[in-house]
């Protein structure tokens, strides 16, 4: 270790990051066994590991793992001692697939990340594919943007409510989160043709307008759902239950958050307000007004809370994007990046020359190298993108929240009980496709 | 704090790289200061983004300094394989090697973002942030895994995607692509 005391001596901040490091550190809540060296374990005499210690594995496909998680937990009796987050069961290579995909296809590739919350991944790709190329979008297509994403973000934190309730044994719980999810993947399958895996947010705007109509369809929803929300908060955070098993569950701290990278409700429940949308606005979010739910106690139940809250803020938004969303165009009319209108290719040689370049060879983008990121219902989503000036990124890398926060796992997870691993794991809210992509 | 040290411009004139790029870029060189530095280091900006480069050597005094300056967080890291791209926008002082790690860290009091970029030669290695940012623990084990780069004092340099046994580093360009091989009838070599 080359921090010490001296080091963190001077300033807050930098004392608490300092403990945090300690906390965090080498030989602490991680367990950090290969698979042979756990096999070995088990073979070993029982005085050799001690006889009330032994490893559990948990996953990957167990029903709480959301996914194809597994967790090797070092147990004393029922105490989760240290424990190793294993993961890359679903790991396909989108990376390496997204350098053989032209710009334009590379959106069908990344919305297959975070398939809870699709429209941020590729709102992030196209971010940064517009900020190399230098692109403005129309106004239109930004409020169109914004307003699909703060529906995906409702429908994400839905599915958490919903996955959450399940884990704990609320199973009502999961049929409404479920029953209030559904309507929303209605909506985005009216507008952009698919109920998840969208590939409608592209670099230069988005794939299609809204509907004529949307507008009530929204209203309608919101209309039902508000109340429904008020129905949660009677039927959870009333409940004496639900506040037992997630009360002073899985403390985590500001600083051993922002050491651990942790971004998103984690990093709120523990008490800082840091959210992209607010703090560093990209979209039109700042000309609309929201607040940011933050915790207190940096435990499962702030986690379940801030993410409720999230959702009735997000409603705010949305409601905001139906007054506000201006006339105009919802895709940009450079006619080297949006191809033209079929009928234009029956009576224009010059579009039908530009409908063939992008669907065959795609459009050029130039040499550099950037970095977006967006708040996605699981914290910081961003795509490094390094282009070579050819017509397929050279390297596309996404900066997965989930990944990075599964980290906070085995810390969570440290002298609490295996049942309690449960509630930790649903709280952090990963989503597998994003980890292991 | 890590600004004591300046990286040596004279020795760099002598560098390889440096030659070949002096015909062309004479005419810039000599009208400013050679470098923009930010804690010792060439800093430049790409797409509004400030970028560092730094010498694997003050790579992790760079990191210190900046987490002392209030870079609170290493949101990202990754590594890029440039197999046989020459990079038009390194700063002259530094050495283009086959692999790049790039860090973004972000300051949420002064809500800025910078990013490093630190060569790093085949074969060779980089200081682990790990006792800096525990949180680079999982994305150093992705960079090493993907691409082979070793980060010095890191407590568990293994894969993580891909299985344990796994030979080779599947992000690398000289890394083939799967494919399924396919018979056809009176092919060469088929009777």
């Amino acid at each position: 270790m080359t921090i010490t005391e001296d080091d963190t001596a001077g300033g807050g901040e930098l004392a608490a990051a300092g403990t945090a490091a300690r906390v965090m550190g080498r030989d602490n809540s991680v367990l950090r066994l290969s698979e042979q060296e756990a096999a070995a374990l088990s073979l070993a005499p029982a005085d050799e590991f001690g006889d009330s210690k032994m490893i559990i594995n948990m996953g990957p496909s167990h029903p709480s793992t959301h996914g194809v998680l597994r967790l090797m937990l070092e147990m004393e009796g029922e105490t989760v001692l240290r424990s190793k987050p294993i993961i890359g069961y679903l790991h396909t290579g989108m990376e390496k697939t997204g350098e053989q995909l032209t710009y334009l296809q590379g959106c069908t590739n990344v919305t297959r990340m975070d398939y809870a919350s699709p429209l941020f991944t590729e709102l992030a790709f196209s971010l940064a594919v517009e900020n190399l190329v230098g692109m403005e979008i129309p106004e239109r297509a930004t409020w169109i943007r914004m307003l699909m994403t703060e529906l995906n973000r409702m429908a994400s934190h839905l599915l958490f409510m919903a996955t959450n309730g399940m884990d704990l044994g609320a199973v009502s719980m999961m049929i409404y989160g479920w029953r209030e999810r559904e309507p929303l993947l209605r909506f985005f399958e009216k507008v952009t043709g698919l109920r998840m895996n969208h590939n409608y947010i592209r670099p230069g705007g988005v794939a299609a307008d809204l509907h004529a109509g949307w507008q009530q369809d929204l209203l309608d929803y919101l209309e039902m759902l508000e109340p429904r929300l008020e129905e949660y908060h009677v039927l959870m955070n009333g409940q004496p239950i639900w506040r037992d098993r997630l009360q002073g569950v899985g403390i985590i701290n500001e600083a051993e958050c922002l050491a651990l990278g942790t971004t998103g409700p984690i990093l709120r429940s523990a008490g800082s307000s840091w959210d992209l949308r607010r703090d560093m606005p990209y979209l039109a979010y700042d000309q609309v007004e929201f607040s940011v739910p933050v915790g207190d106690y940096g435990d499962c139940f702030d986690r379940y809370a801030i993410r409720l809250a999230e959702i009735e803020e997000s409603i705010r938004i949305v409601r905001q994007c139906i007054d506000k969303m201006p006339l105009g165009d919802y895709r940009t009319q450079d006619k080297k990046i949006t191809p033209p209108p079929r009928a234009r290719i029956d009576e224009s040689m010059e579009a039908l020359i530009h409908h063939f370049k992008i669907f065959t060879e795609g459009y050029k983008v130039p040499a550099g190298e950037t970095y977006a990121a967006v708040e996605s219902p699981r914290g910081e989503l961003g795509v490094y993108i390094v282009s070579d000036g050819s017509s397929t990124p050279y390297r596309m890398h996404v900066r997965a929240p989930s990944f990075v926060n599964l980290q906070t796992l085995p810390h969570l997870m440290q002298d609490g009980l295996l049942a309690d691993a449960v509630a930790v794991i649903s709280s952090v809210d990963p989503i597998m496709g994003e980890v292991d992509r | 704090m890590g600004d004591a040290e300046t990286p040596d411009e004279e020795t760099a004139e002598n560098d390889p790289v440096h030659e070949l790029e002096i015909d062309e870029e004479q005419p810039d060189e000599e009208a400013g200061p050679t470098e923009e530095l930010l804690h010792g280091v060439p800093v430049r900006t790409a797409f509004g983004q400030q970028v560092l480069f730094p010498s694997v050597d003050m790579y992790f005094a760079l990191v210190e300094a900046l987490r002392d300056a209030g870079f609170v967080q290493v949101i990202d890291l990754c590594g890029v394989d440039y197999l046989h791209r020459e990079r038009a926008d390194l700063p002259n002082s530094i050495t283009s090697e086959r692999f790049e790690v790039v860090v973004n860290l972000i300051s949420h009091a002064r809500r800025e973002r910078i990013r490093v970029r630190v060569q790093v030669g085949e074969g060779g290695s980089v200081p682990s942030l790990f006792d800096l940012f525990p949180g680079t623990e999982a994305m150093e084990r992705e960079a090493f895994d993907m691409f082979g780069v070793v980060f010095d004092d890191h407590p568990d340099m293994s894969r993580i995607l891909m299985p344990e046994t796994w030979i080779g580093h599947p992000l690398r360009k000289d890394f083939d692509t799967g494919r399924i091989p396919v018979q056809f009838k009176g092919a060469p070599g088929q009777s």
